[in-house]
């Protein structure tokens, strides 16, 4: 049995006829090969798959696609501009080496711009307090926390 | 961006993809008629399998194939093999029981997989999977190191008497039982080396497709080291054409030894895929990664430090059980021992050590290398001890240490290790300097106005890198070399690709390595690309732990570097109309010394592939030079971290106010990565001390920390921003003096903590991970003592 669901990706109109179960993460990274939404853990702990479901940070392993029939959603392909250019939370992630093996780096920018949407001067304490829902193994989060407050001073410019 | 580029804080190249969902990493490969496989997995930790139903989830929708270890048996499938022969005491080889690919007859562990169903869809797996019904006859389990060999446990192998791997030792026994005799005192330890699991957060995935036409297989995998996975897999388990299998590692999300290993889901989808002939793709989830990806540490240890009475080491007497789960995974066997023990000399000028190790199996996830792999272990056994004893001897932490630093260096250890460099002086008042140590006692004080306990601890630790060279390797029983190996591979246009055994999954070897060319041969970074993780692309190589990868894998780029230029000095002779002895090679220019002739690397490169010009009757067409190098020895990176907790009166509840490391890595390509690398190693050691702590059910055998939710990874929240600096003492035997910084920080850490928080709280020892119940118990025993 498959059910229809019809939303907005990335600024572009879909329609599926998928498995009920499947969870927004396995629409858009088997359905509609958007692969850099990744899935890190089955707890909706790690983070990894953090998208932006009418522009409020989800884990989109942690509700099921048929919930967000005609939504708009946004990954971390949808965030740039126009020619490839980086969003300002992108370009200080690399700017401030805020990402080794860059697995939880996509849901932790998208984490970031909705942190600054909601902090848009964020404190080092506020940043990693509201970073509590993103695991990150490799940057012991020295470098997450620099480039999120440079993020935030970028997004006001 | 100009050269040079070694020294500089260049940014990341691969960036760019990572930041904007362009990495490939292994589940995002997805391929025509791919198939998903699903593991059925043993729910008890010790058990019999008395038979097998799947009738009905054969017939289930989408299957296209079930198998279980009769299966493999029947085609004459092999085990997973160990590749590190450790030699008993007694002369007697290690015990290496069977460790299948599924399950024989009997589960040993939580998570030990018993057959693989694959289908159309995942969804259709997972449902069948549900349909097969095992009939299992459940056994007591042991799950502890300590218990493993006590009378009547049951065994993990039944031809494994005692559930004893080996017992191993050394050093010189007699001498150090006569130094301690002869000790004014004594300062004992006993401790665990808390489990732990490596949780990369990318999650093992493997994508498996066979080829009728050519009857090759590819393989794509989340590994650390395509080169082995191969070799392993193909020789020793599946009895395949080496040459016909290819192995891609892709971007990988992470590593920290866990996909060092040879696993058994990636074997098993590699012999399926012939079998159902079509591709299958298999991702572990979270859940499955817990019970299934190799755990780290797990020592039992007691310890000893024979002073005399100026504080001056005597000798050390370690004896250690080291648990190495239900089976041997890929490198556990010299986990604990090789890369243990010979570092128990530390930073210290100990004369005499013993060490004595016995490693046990139990109904537990096999254990293996994980981020430090050995040293972390060593390194707390060292300076728990050493803090200790300073306590106890009433001499302050760094005084105890500068009057046993090794100062004098080639340095030959009683534990085997020769140390090239060092200056571990440096270290320590660097950071002591950065940690502000000297106004620690006033910060104590205010601390304590407010009601919080505040306390400083140091660890200053050695590290050996680059493990080597491989004939000593093998006569200490490695069955695999330890070199890497290079390629350097000029285009006509004047672009390098740059192909090394190394791998990165994380370390941003494609920036670090480009500098190095980049500047060896004098060409701009932009022109230059590293390629790794592809046994079809790259000679050979030995991939990425043990902090290995500049150290030997950039040496091995700097020797075929060499034979470029050897080989461009003839080219540019001959263009230049002059002897080859008389060329120079500097900044990628080729110039006849004495003169202003000259030709550039590009133009070189040119005239070797387009050779109008050209020595053919002496000199071979084309600029691609490949080389091997095998190390004369590890390197040494040393260290010295201080870390300052605050630990809250009323709840234990451990806040960690500054932590400090001073690393010296050898020379340093990108101080930035370096950095990087350090503030990760950090975290991980943080939090090894105070929140991860793997739990068994001693009874029952089932994995009590099996998610996120029960295992507490260290959060944004849970660390300080670190203060970090280098001093270079550049290593003496290898091209570019570096030493490797992957695993300092994991490495350092654990023993800073726990001596910050028992200076705090003023008790002799508390268990890791220290978490704020732990803290509190040991505040209140404490009080209630004193009272």
């Amino acid at each position: 049995m498959t059910i229809p669901v019809s939303l907005t990706v990335n600024g572009k109109a879909v329609g599926v006829d998928i498995d009920p179960r499947t969870l927004l993460s396995q629409l858009l990274r088997d359905h509609l090969h958007l692969t850099g939404t990744h899935i890190g853990c089955d707890t909706g702990q790690c983070g990894a798959c953090t998208v932006h479901v009418d522009g409020r940070a989800v884990k989109a392993c942690n509700i099921f696609a048929a919930q967000v029939d005609g939504a708009a959603v946004t990954t971390i392909e949808g965030i740039g501009g126009a020619n490839g250019a980086l969003h300002p939370m992108q370009a200080a992630f690399r700017e401030h080496h805020g990402l080794q093996c860059g697995f939880c780096t996509p849901g932790m920018i998208m984490n970031a711009i909705e942190l600054v949407q909601k902090h848009p001067n964020p404190s080092e304490d506020t940043v990693r307090a509201e970073l509590d829902g993103n695991l990150c193994r490799c940057t012991g989060y020295h470098n997450i926390v620099k480039a999120v407050i440079a993020g935030a001073a970028n997004m006001k410019g | 961006m100009n050269a040079p580029y070694i020294g500089q804080s260049i940014k990341r190249t691969e960036d760019q993809r990572f930041i904007t969902g362009g990495g490939t990493y292994t589940d995002d490969v997805n391929v025509v008629g791919q198939t998903y496989a699903y593991f059925l997995r043993s729910p008890h930790a010790h058990a019999k399998i008395r038979g097998i139903n799947f009738a009905k989830a054969k017939a289930a929708a989408g299957v296209v194939g079930i198998y279980t270890g009769e299966d493999l048996t029947a085609a004459k499938v092999g085990g997973l093999p160990c590749g590190w022969l450790i030699t008993s005491v007694d002369g007697q080889p290690m015990k290496e029981p069977p460790h299948p690919l599924l399950a024989q007859g009997k589960v040993r562990h939580v998570g030990d997989q018993v057959a693989v169903v694959i289908a159309e869809s995942l969804h259709q797996a997972k449902d069948a999977a549900e349909l097969i019904e095992v009939d299992y006859e459940m056994l007591p389990a042991v799950v502890n190191a300590a218990d493993a060999r006590k009378p009547g446990v049951p065994l993990v192998h039944d031809d494994v008497p005692h559930n004893t791997c080996y017992t191993w030792a050394i050093g010189a026994k007699d001498v150090v039982d006569k130094a301690f005799a002869s000790a004014s005192h004594v300062t004992t330890l006993e401790f665990n080396n808390n489990r732990l699991i490596p949780n990369a957060i990318e999650p093992r995935a493997a994508l498996a497709q066979y080829s009728r036409g050519d009857e090759a297989y590819t393989l794509h995998v989340a590994n650390q080291n395509p080169h082995v996975e191969r070799l392993l897999m193909t020789a020793f388990v599946l009895g395949l054409p080496e040459h016909k299998v290819r192995v891609i590692a892709p971007d990988v999300g992470g590593g920290f030894g866990s996909k060092i290993f040879l696993y058994a889901e990636e074997t098993v989808i590699t012999w399926a895929s012939k079998q159902v002939n079509r591709p299958i793709k298999w991702t572990a989830e979270r859940s499955e990664s817990f019970v299934t990806d190799a755990h780290g540490r797990d020592h039992v240890t007691k310890a000893e430090l024979a002073m005399d009475k100026s504080g001056k080491f005597l000798a050390m007497r370690v004896h250690t059980t080291a648990n190495l789960g239900a089976y041997l995974s890929t490198f556990a066997s010299s986990v604990p021992t090789i890369l243990y023990a010979t570092l128990l000399a530390g930073q210290y000028t100990t004369p005499a050590i013993y060490c004595e190790v016995t490693a046990v199996f139990t109904n537990t996830v096999p254990v293996d290398a994980y981020r430090g792999a050995g040293r972390p272990e060593a390194t707390y056994v060292i300076e728990r001890l050493v803090e200790t004893a300073a306590r106890e001897m009433k001499l302050a932490p760094a005084e105890i240490r500068k009057r046993n630093f090794i100062t004098q260096f080639p340095y030959q250890t009683p534990v085997a290790l020769c140390y090239d460099t060092g200056n571990y002086g440096a270290t320590l008042e660097a950071a002591m300097k950065l940690a502000d140590a000297a106004g620690f006692e006033a910060r104590r004080k205010q601390a304590a106005d407010r009601g919080k306990l505040r306390g400083l601890g140091y660890s200053t630790y050695i590290e050996a890198c680059g493990l080597a060279p491989s004939n000593i390797a093998g006569s200490l029983g490695a069955r695999a070399g330890l070199y890497e190996a290079g390629e350097v591979r000029f285009h006509p246009t004047g672009s390098v690709s740059v192909f090394t055994g190394s791998h990165s999954h994380g370390q941003g070897h494609e920036t670090t390595f480009a500098q190095v060319v980049a500047d060896k041969l004098g060409i701009p970074i932009e022109n230059i690309t590293i390629v790794h993780g592809d046994t079809g692309r790259i000679p050979f190589g030995m991939g990425t732990y043990g902090s290995r990868s500049i150290a030997v894998g950039g040496a091995a780029i700097v020797k075929a570097i060499d034979k470029i230029i050897d080989k461009g000095k003839k080219i540019a002779a001959h263009l230049l109309e002059a002897s080859a002895d008389d060329i120079t090679f500097k900044d990628g220019v080729f110039s006849v010394a004495g003169s202003d002739k000259k030709k550039t690397i590009a133009e070189v490169a040119f005239a070797s592939y387009v050779p109008h010009n050209y020595p053919l009757d002496k000199l071979e067409p084309g600029l691609n030079e490949t080389a091997f190098y095998d190390p004369p020895n590890f390197t040494y990176p040393a260290g010295s971290h201080i870390c300052e907790v605050e630990i809250d009166g009323d709840t234990g509840a451990t806040k960690i106010v500054s932590f400090t490391a001073v690393d010296d890595f050898g020379n340093v390509i990108n101080p930035m990565i370096v950095e990087g690398q350090v503030h990760g190693g950090l975290a991980q050691g943080i939090g090894q001390a105070l929140l991860e702590g793997c739990a068994y059910d001693a009874e029952s055998g089932q994995l009590i920390t099996g998610s996120y939710m029960d295992y507490a990874m260290p959060r944004a929240d849970d660390v300080p921003s670190f203060k970090v600096d280098t001093k270079v003492t550049a290593c003496t035997h290898n091209a570019l003096g570096v030493k490797g910084c992957g695993e300092a920080g994991a490495i350092g850490a654990p023993a800073a903590v726990i001596n910050a928080i028992t200076d705090a709280l003023g008790v002799k020892d508390i268990a890791m991970p220290a978490t704020a119940e732990r803290v509190w118990r040991a505040m209140n025993t404490k009080s209630k003592k004193a009272k």
